[in-house]
């Protein structure tokens, strides 16, 4: 079955990447301190009142993601290619899609957790208070991150092959971001409060869009992005 | 590729009817200015400040005409490899720029006396402004990547990925904040506008194309000089 072997390429790409960032730990250790830090330091430029920290608490998380998350995309091919194990990876018979999909679950694997810190985190340091519907407002988090990971990884893999790469990932990837970043932190404002218009329904579902449109688009553009 | 493929020789590729476009540009738009301020009157509510618009406005549509333009050329690059699409993709960005810096610029010039403020979180505004940074990040990717293959594949790559992302944040943006006006156009306009907004769309995409075209041309010769310094590394002609 050709999709069994594929997906069997994936999870050894996925497996290899996470297993490199397990052992080495420096990455990950790295980019979550920079993700708490960004806290604090937001933390301390918007309190210490306590309402106005509360409504922040949302748009401080996000923002904090995306600055640490940005420093992880890069890590998962620069790692790659400071070894030359890119061309070899490129060389393996099998479609190059699996290089992409193995990327992204290995990448989304290492955010999911970093953003498990950083959220906990801003929970306890914004004294944000759990709504009755967490589970959904997890949910939001969930769609975010994935659309935050795709296009992450998919603009890693240019930006970390040029000559600028710390800089020209966060120009190209934050203006991308910009629905992403709305969807979510409108969606998780709304379940904070009352959300009394029921407003949240309809941005999770621009979210969910969002997702599929690029998970498609940047599938089908990885092909002639790895090229050597 | 044979250097002979890229010599260029600008007298030979329509120099003079550069020439021409760019008087019919300057001579064009300057005849609308005129006959836009002096010939349509005072508006209701912003008075002259009303006139705005005839810039503003055509920079705004001549941005998105430019985004479509690199947007069609990125996927015509990935389709048949062709540089010259690279090239007019990347020129088209790059006075795209331009024209985005000078909507929002105009925008900005005449939402202060309007609206009593420089910047407002509004759909349209905010989205041209993201635009304007996707723009950015397209001709930053374009200056730090050198070798020349990968740098047309990845900015094809980036430019549609771009377009596809722009009608999504337009509807985002709109969903979380809307103060301006109903765009102008001619429906939406007091017919004693209306032709002065026309003409002025044709004076700005006359200078769209003439700029456009001239970017063009210094692509191919800066090229044209990247394959000649690498024939010339290479020890032979």
């Amino acid at each position: 079955m050709a999709w069994r072997d594929d997906w069997r390429r994936v999870r050894a790409i996925a497996r290899k990447d996470v297993t490199t960032e397990l052992r080495a730990k420096a990455g990950f250790n790295s980019t979550a301190s920079l993700g708490v830090t960004i806290l604090i330091l937001l933390g301390l430029a918007l309190g210490p009142d306590a309402q106005a920290l509360r409504d922040a608490a949302v748009g401080a998380v996000w923002l904090a993601l995306l600055f640490s998350g940005v420093l992880a995309f890069n890590r998962s091919f620069q790692v790659e290619l400071e070894s030359g194990a890119l061309e070899p990876l490129l060389l393996y018979p099998g479609p190059r899609w699996t290089i992409f999909a193995g990327k992204l679950l290995g990448n989304l694997l290492f955010l999911g957790l970093m953003v498990a810190i950083v959220v906990t985190v801003g929970v306890v340091l914004f004294s944000v208070e759990i709504p009755a519907r967490w589970p959904t407002l997890l949910g939001v988090l969930a769609l975010g991150v994935v659309g935050l990971v795709v296009l992450g990884t998919f603009y890693a893999s240019m930006a970390s092959r040029s000559r600028a790469r710390e800089v020209l990932l966060p120009l190209l990837l934050f203006p991308m971001l910009v629905p992403a970043l709305v969807a979510a932190t409108t969606a998780s404002k709304a379940l904070l409060g009352a959300d009394l218009m029921h407003d949240a329904d309809a941005w999770i579902r621009l979210l969910a869009a969002y997702d599929v449109i690029f998970l498609i688009a940047t599938f089908l553009a990885f092909e002639h992005v790895i090229e050597a | 590729m044979n250097v002979a493929d890229w010599s260029f020789d600008p007298s030979r590729t329509g120099r003079r009817t550069g020439i021409w476009l760019v008087l019919a540009a300057v001579v064009v738009l300057m005849a609308t200015q005129t006959y836009a301020i002096t010939n349509s009157p005072a508006e209701g509510d912003m008075g002259h400040l009303q006139k705005i618009m005839y810039v503003h406005v055509p920079a705004a549509w001549m941005t998105f005409l430019s985004f479509f333009v690199v947007l069609v050329f990125s996927v015509s690059y990935l389709w048949r490899r062709r540089e010259t699409d690279d090239l007019i993709a990347a020129s088209a960005a790059e006075v795209g720029a331009v024209f985005n810096g000078l909507t929002l610029a105009l925008g900005m010039i005449w939402g202060r006396p309007t609206w009593g403020v420089w910047w407002a979180w509004d759909a349209r505004l905010t989205s041209t402004l993201v635009l304007f940074l996707i723009f950015v990040g397209y001709l930053a990717l374009r200056g730090f990547v050198d070798d020349a293959g990968q740098r047309a594949r990845w900015s094809a790559a980036v430019g549609i990925i771009g377009a596809i992302n722009v009608p999504i944040v337009y509807m985002s943006v709109m969903w979380w904040r809307t103060l301006h006006q109903q765009p102008s156009s001619p429906s939406t306009l007091d017919p004693a506008y209306t032709l002065g907004l026309r003409i002025n769309a044709i004076a700005m995409l006359l200078v769209l194309i003439y700029f456009i075209r001239k970017r063009y041309e210094i692509a191919r010769l800066e090229r044209a000089v990247e394959h000649a310094a690498q024939s010339a590394a290479m020890g032979g002609r």
